[in-house]
This record gives C-alpha cells, sequence and structure tokens, in this order.
C-alpha cells in the first residue's frame, strides 16, 4: 500500500528526475498551451518526471502511460503540486 | 444553405461509387504500416487541392460486395482542432468540408494501444462525427511485452464501435481488421460512446450548433464542431475564415464565452478536461497493469539520453551514416557510373555522328545518369533515417539536441532536415513535415541548402586536388583536408547564423509548443524500414529526378546549339587532313585532341558560351572568367556538371582519365592578355567558396515551392543565397588579393 500526502506548489521545470505531481494550472491563459491539454496535461493530471536533456532542456516527462519532451519555457507556465510517496 | 444542399449532393451523388475508408490516427501510432498492410504497396500520391498536404490513397479489396474501396492515409494528428496544415485536412475531410473530397464511408482509428488514453482522445472526437468507426488496437505486442492487459471486448461495448488487436508491422490482426471493417459497412454500429459536458456549457455548446447547423449534414458533426469553435481562442475553424457568415457565428461565440467566464468556467480547457476525465474511467476498467518491470526503454535512455554517453552515441551514429553516403555509397555509384559509359559507348558505336546521338548521350544519358548516380546516397541516408524512425531513436536525438536548436532558434526536429541535406536538400527539405510549428520549419527549409550536399564534393575534390598544396598543418593536418572540412564547417555555420537572424526577423514567434512523443524504444522491423526507405527514395526520385533530367535537356540544347557551320566545315577539313598526314596510335591521339578542340569551340560559340561571356561582367570581381560562368549556368541542373563542363570548354574531353588531365589543364591556363595563370589558388577557393553558399539547384527550388505553394519563399532563397555567395567570394577574392595572395 502506499499513500499520497500533499506537499508543497511549484511550476513544473523545478521538479527534479524522478519527482511525481500533479498538474494544478496553468499560469496563463495562452493558445499554445491547448495542444499540451489535448496531449492530456489537464489539471490535476499525475505526471512523473523522469529527466533532464543533457543540456538542460528540454524535460522528459511520464503521464498516461507514454512519455513527452515538452520544453523549460512551456514547463514554466504549469503549476504544480508535488507528491510523496511514502511505503506504509 | 448552399452549403447544406451541396454536401446533401455529394452523398447522394456518391452512394453508388466506391466506398472511402479514411484511416485516422496519433502520429506514430504505426497508421503507415496498417495502411501498406490493407492495400499493398501500390499507391497513388496527390495533393489536397489549395494546400501542400499531401493525400495518399490505395485500393483494398472488399469480399462480400465483390467490390474495392478507396483507402486514404489521412496524417497523423493528435486532435480535431487543427494546429497544423496536416491537421487542417484531416478535419476538414472528417466533417465533410475539404474541398473536392466527401466525407468517407467508414473510419479506421488506428490507436496506439501503449498510449492508450492519449490515443483515446481524438478517438472520442471521431466516434462523434457519426461516421463508422473500426477501431485498431495497434502494437498490441508492446502492451503485453510491457507488463499491461487491455480487455478489448469491454472497450468494444463501451466506446459502442468494432474494436480489433493489431501489430501493423507483422501483418497480426490484418485479416480480422478486414472482417469488421466489412461488418461495419454492412451494418454500422450503434450506441457511440459520447461525451456530455456539464449543462452551463451544453446550453452554449447548443447555442452555437444551432448557428452553425446549416452549414453541416448532420447534428452530430455540427455538435462536436461548436465544441471546438467554443474553446478554440485562435479561431482556427474553416467556418471562420472561409465564408461570409463569420459575423454571425462570431457574435454567438463571444456571447457564449462571456456567459460562461461570468459563471466561472475556463472555456478554453472544458473539452480537454472533461474528456480525460472520462478516459481515465474507461482505462480504469478496461487496463491492467500485470508486472512492474523495468522496462528496456527505461534502461536504454538512461544511456541515450546520458549527459555524456548521449552524445557520444549520436557522434557516433552520425560518423555511421555519414561513412555510409560518403564512402560506402561509393561502390555501388561506381559500378553505376561504369554501366552509364557502358551504354554511352554503345550509342556511339551505333548511331552516326549527329544530333539524336549527342542528344541521347549528352542530354538524356547524361541527364539519368546524373540522377542515378545520387541513389546510393540517398538509399543509404534514408536507411538509416528509417532505422533511426523505427527504433524510436530519432526522438531521442531531438532530445539530446533541442537545447543547441533552440539557441539558433530552430528546434531539436531541425537536425533531421539539416542532417539529410548533407547528401541532398531535396530529402532534407521533404523531412522537414515532421516541424509542426510553421516558422520553425520555414527557417529550417531557407538554410537547408546551405549545407554541402554531396553534389558539392566533386567540385571541391576537383579544386582542392589541382590548387591547393599537399602540405601539412602543424605538422600532421593536411591542408587539402583541412580545406575540405572549412568548407563543410563553413556551410553548416552561416547556415545556423542564417537561422538565427531569419528567426529573429523574418520568422518570429512560435504558435505550437515544442513537445514530442518520446515511444518506446524497439527492434526495427526489417518490412517498415525497407518500404519507407523504398517508397522515399521513390519520392526523391520523383521530385528531384524529373527536374535534373528536364535540366540537363534543357543545358544540353544550350551548349550545343546553335551549331556554327564553319566552325563544323573547319574543324571537317582540319580531320581530314590529318588522316591524310598521320597513322597509328599518333593518328589516334591526334584525332582525340582534335576532337577535344572542336567540342571546346563548339561550346565557346553556344547558347550557354554566350551566356557565361554575358555573365562575365557580373562575376570577374569573383576572380572567374566566362569558362566558370559557363560552368555554373550548367551547374543549375546539378552542381557537380561544373566539373565536366570545365572539362569539356578546356579541351579535355570527358574521358574517365579526365580528373588528373582537368587539374593539370586549370593548372596551365593562361591568360591570353596577362600571360598569367588563369586560375589561381585563390580563384579556387573564391570559386569553392561561391559553390558552399549559392543556390544552384533547380530541383531544390522547385521542391520548396512545392512545400510551400508559392513562389515567394524559394524566390527569397535563391534572391539570399545569391547575395551570401556573391558577396563572400568577393570578400575572400579581394581581399585575398589585397593581402597579396594569389
Amino acid at each position: 500500500m502506499k499513500s499520497e500526502s500533499a506537499s508543497e506548489e511549484l511550476c513544473l521545470d523545478r521538479l527534479r528526475p524522478s519527482e511525481l505531481a500533479v498538474i494544478v494550472r496553468y499560469l496563463d491563459r495562452q493558445d499554445i498551451h491547448h495542444r499540451l491539454k489535448e496531449l492530456g496535461m489537464v489539471p490535476g493530471t499525475k505526471i512523473r518526471m523522469m529527466r533532464y536533456a543533457p543540456l538542460g532542456d528540454p524535460m522528459e516527462l511520464e503521464l498516461r502511460g507514454y512519455r513527452l519532451s515538452i520544453r523549460r519555457e512551456d514547463a514554466e507556465k504549469i503549476w504544480v503540486r508535488k507528491i510523496k510517496i511514502s511505503p506504509l | 444553405m448552399n452549403a447544406q444542399v451541396k454536401t446533401h449532393q455529394t452523398i447522394e451523388g456518391a452512394a453508388g461509387a466506391e466506398k472511402e475508408i479514411a484511416l485516422v490516427g496519433n502520429p506514430n501510432c504505426g497508421k503507415t504500416t496498417i495502411f501498406n498492410a490493407l492495400t499493398g504497396l501500390r499507391h497513388v500520391t496527390a495533393n489536397y487541392p489549395g494546400v501542400t498536404v499531401e493525400k495518399k490513397t490505395g485500393m483494398m479489396k472488399l469480399n462480400r460486395q465483390d467490390r474495392q474501396a478507396v483507402v486514404i492515409d489521412l496524417p497523423g494528428t493528435y486532435s480535431l482542432l487543427p494546429h497544423s496544415p496536416d491537421e487542417d485536412v484531416v478535419h476538414d475531410v472528417l466533417i465533410g468540408l475539404q474541398a473536392g473530397s466527401r466525407a468517407p464511408d467508414l473510419i479506421v482509428l488506428i490507436i496506439d494501444a501503449m498510449a492508450l488514453e492519449r490515443n483515446l482522445f481524438l478517438a472520442l472526437q471521431v466516434l462523434e462525427t457519426g461516421i463508422p468507426v473500426v477501431l485498431a488496437l495497434n502494437m498490441w505486442d508492446a502492451v503485453e511485452q510491457n507488463g499491461y492487459s487491455i480487455d478489448a471486448d469491454r472497450l468494444s461495448a463501451i466506446l459502442g464501435v468494432r474494436c480489433v488487436k493489431t501489430v501493423g508491422n507483422r501483418r497480426k490482426g490484418i485479416a480480422e481488421l478486414r472482417r469488421a471493417i466489412e461488418s461495419e459497412l454492412d451494418l454500422p454500429s450503434v450506441g457511440r460512446f459520447r461525451t456530455c459536458f456539464d449543462a452551463k456549457i451544453e446550453a452554449e455548446i447548443e447555442s452555437i450548433r444551432r448557428v452553425i447547423e446549416p452549414f453541416f449534414h448532420d447534428a452530430d458533426i455540427s455538435r462536436g464542431e461548436a465544441i471546438r469553435i467554443l474553446s478554440d481562442s485562435a479561431c482556427r475553424n474553416p467556418l471562420l475564415s472561409r465564408n461570409g457568415h463569420s459575423a454571425l457565428i462570431n457574435q454567438a461565440i463571444s456571447q457564449s464565452r462571456t456567459k460562461l467566464e461570468e459563471q466561472g468556467i475556463d472555456w478554453t480547457s472544458f473539452e480537454p478536461v472533461r474528456r480525460y476525465e472520462q478516459i481515465e474511467r474507461i482505462c480504469g476498467q478496461v487496463v491492467r497493469k500485470i508486472s512492474n518491470a523495468k522496462t528496456l526503454t527505461e534502461r536504454l535512455d538512461q544511456i541515450l539520453t546520458h549527459p555524456i554517453l548521449g552524445f557520444l552515441v549520436f557522434f557516433s551514429l552520425i560518423t555511421l551514416v555519414f561513412q555510409a553516403i560518403f564512402t560506402w555509397a561509393e561502390t555501388p555509384k561506381a559500378w553505376i557510373d561504369a554501366a552509364f559509359r557502358f551504354l554511352e559507348k554503345l550509342i556511339s558505336s551505333h548511331l552516326p555522328e549527329g544530333a539524336l546521338r549527342s542528344l541521347l548521350t549528352d542530354g538524356v544519358l547524361a541527364g539519368v545518369g546524373n540522377v542515378v548516380s545520387f541513389l546510393p546516397q540517398i538509399f543509404f541516408l534514408f536507411f538509416f533515417i528509417a532505422m533511426f524512425e523505427d527504433s524510436g531513436y530519432m526522438a531521442r536525438a531531438a532530445f539530446v539536441l533541442d537545447r543547441l536548436m533552440k539557441k539558433v532558434g530552430l528546434n531539436g526536429r531541425s537536425f533531421l532536415p539539416l542532417l539529410s541535406s548533407f547528401a541532398c536538400a531535396v530529402p532534407g527539405i521533404l523531412s522537414t513535415r515532421t516541424i509542426q510549428d510553421r516558422n520553425d520549419r520555414l527557417a529550417t527549409i531557407l538554410v537547408a541548402p546551405l549545407m554541402s550536399c554531396s553534389a558539392r564534393l566533386p567540385v571541391y575534390t576537383l579544386l582542392i586536388g589541382a590548387f591547393i598544396p599537399a602540405t601539412q598543418v602543424l605538422g600532421f593536418v593536411s591542408l587539402k583536408g583541412l580545406t575540405l572540412f572549412v568548407m563543410y564547417v563553413l556551410g553548416l555555420l552561416v547556415g545556423l547564423v542564417a537561422a538565427y537572424l531569419f528567426r529573429k526577423t523574418l520568422l518570429r514567434g512560435r504558435r505550437a509548443p515544442f513537445v514530442f512523443e518520446l515511444p518506446p524504444y524497439r527492434v526495427p522491423h526489417w518490412r517498415t524500414v525497407l518500404t519507407v526507405t523504398w517508397e522515399r527514395g521513390k519520392e526523391f526520385l520523383y521530385r528531384a529526378g524529373g527536374v535534373i533530367f528536364a535540366a540537363a535537356i534543357v543545358l544540353w540544347f544550350l551548349a550545343s546549339y546553335p551549331k556554327s557551320a564553319s566552325l563544323d566545315q573547319a574543324y571537317e577539313a582540319k580531320r581530314i587532313q590529318v588522316q591524310a598526314a598521320l597513322s597509328g596510335q599518333v593518328l589516334q591521339d591526334r584525332l582525340k585532341e582534335l576532337h577535344a578542340h572542336g567540342a571546346a569551340e563548339a561550346v565557346a560559340s553556344s547558347y550557354a558560351g554566350r551566356i557565361g561571356r554575358a555573365i562575365e561582367p557580373f562575376i570577374r570581381p569573383l576572380g572567374f572568367d566566362w569558362k566558370i560562368g559557363v560552368g555554373l549556368v550548367s551547374s543549375l541542373a546539378a552542381r557537380e556538371v561544373i566539373v565536366s563542363t570545365l572539362a569539356i570548354v578546356h579541351d579535355v574531353g570527358t574521358d574517365e582519365d579526365s580528373p588528373a588531365n582537368l587539374a593539370e589543364a586549370l593548372r596551365s591556363e593562361v591568360s591570353s592578355e596577362t600571360g598569367l595563370p588563369v586560375y589561381t589558388p585563390l580563384v579556387a577557393l573564391s570559386l569553392m567558396i561561391f559553390f558552399v553558399f549559392a543556390c544552384q539547384c533547380l530541383s531544390t527550388v522547385a521542391v520548396v515551392r512545392r512545400e510551400m505553394g508559392s513562389w515567394l519563399w524559394p524566390g527569397f532563397m535563391i534572391a539570399y543565397m545569391t547575395v551570401l555567395a556573391w558577396g563572400a567570394s568577393f570578400i575572400v577574392f579581394q581581399g585575398g588579393k589585397a593581402l597579396g595572395f594569389r
């Protein structure tokens, strides 16, 4: 059994590799983000930060069973809540 | 009202015709392998009217009706709310707004079963169009390998469509898919899944639907469009741009959006939010995770995207590709060249000397030879690209390189077109289709021809061989090799700077976020790789071959006409004289020399020669004489043609042993006015620099014209590259002269 406990909120591009988070909201309403939502990055979605590219950008996320590469400039517009997984 | 009537007519008019089946799915869902499996290898490629998006169709046999169906491979898309010209076409075809085609009779919706949730987003939109749908759960093998199970029957029951499990590249499940298509055509399934929104949103959807209803033949389709029109802040729907009713629609939209905002509802994201809620519920019922093994993908990614190892692997693979293009491809290329020389001799020995023989050998054969001798390189290139794509590595290369490419305003996807352009800009430009953002794509296209393609290599080789001294730099680097390296790097660096400048001035801004999938790795499947290689090779032949061939014929004409009767007579008289005076080997040598001299004089007095002289004043400041001018004109068909042209105008003849002879002839050419050598290392350098930058390739221009759909951008490309080439050569030549170089 695993339990999820709420933790601090931060920008998506602040996540460190292998951290888990839930998307809270988009910081501004830009048309450019519509595609991200269509790809499944809607508020409430659980994502795992996999890694940064060798030069620090873009970043690889895992969500909804697949992997997505997203640039930091887009990630910094997304507010997430970190979730800790603590084994019981 | 007209639109409605028209749509009905189209549908009734087509009722007796062949059934149309459209393949729809996300990018990388294996759509093309399913298409190939359903239709075999005979395809027709055309363009949708008015846009540069390709329409690929094939035929599929229908057993029961004893008839055929037309299968259309639509471009991959993530959503029916389009973000690119490719996606526009999918949207327009499915809702029946695409000019020149009706809505399909059936949709085969292909789903990457490994990314079921994301793929279901498009699926839910497509289900609501009311068009009969068969669902193909593709890449089924990967689901089991990765420790998942999907209850396909349950999914089928929930969505109200027939579901088939397939593995496209291994041709598994294709018979079942065919049967499902037949059944669905006979008896469309009913009870489709439908997404219902919050009552307040539904009210606004309905009010917009009523306004746009007249333009659609179907209430389901107009509802789907109403949802997308309501949430699309960029107003991409063709209804809003293509006809005069937009004022009315726009008014309805802004009213509805205001109402939703007053109620605290975010009208931009209600559709994805609600649909993903439902998708999660569906997947909760059908997907089970069985095992929790660390996947192959995870292990490989630790190496391939590692800060150091990632770059090492990347550069090793690029080296491998270059090795294949420039070394391994030489062997088949030599065979092809030998075959063409044999054909040329065959024609020469069977046809009398004259216009027909000249046309066949110097025009047709030379033109076909130019095209075909590129094929080994092109096929090697396409083979490696197909391997990278099918294995999933291509996305990792884009991931690793994006940061670097972003610095010059491009993105990780621009890397592949630029790499391809080192073989040939034509496949490079064709492969920019994977770049979503228009400005990113255009900037990539504009600089792709600056990468030193393989047609420039013979030019560099000739000039470096003839004029660059074989000395060592720093004791171990050959100056010849270094010069060649500098030419390649120069094209690349200036290309990147140019891209940066274009993105800062003409092509500012980005309209699509740069996101892409990182698909799981898998072993490339031989059939997919070979099919893709073959199809792209064919496309290259078709796009570039025609232009190169036509240009070769035109240039043959320019170099052969007008025929000068007095020159011919003088040549004939000399020949008779020589034949009477000499015999044996001496005679043969003398005749050969005479022939070469006659050919050189003929070119000098031809149209090409006249053009060369006409442009001489413009290229003088670069150190070029009219003979190089003729070469520049002839290189428009393919850059390396300048080598054979220079051979002809310098009396060398175009035998197999000509390169050494030509180098010698160029070195010993002396100006009649000054008595000094015409070609110096400085002239050679200036000419090489000119070749690095100049847009001397008609097939590139033709392909850019086709991809961009207008002459504006190819025109701009010719202009900026010509200015760049002239300016750079001018600086090198005049600067070098001022510094005392020769």
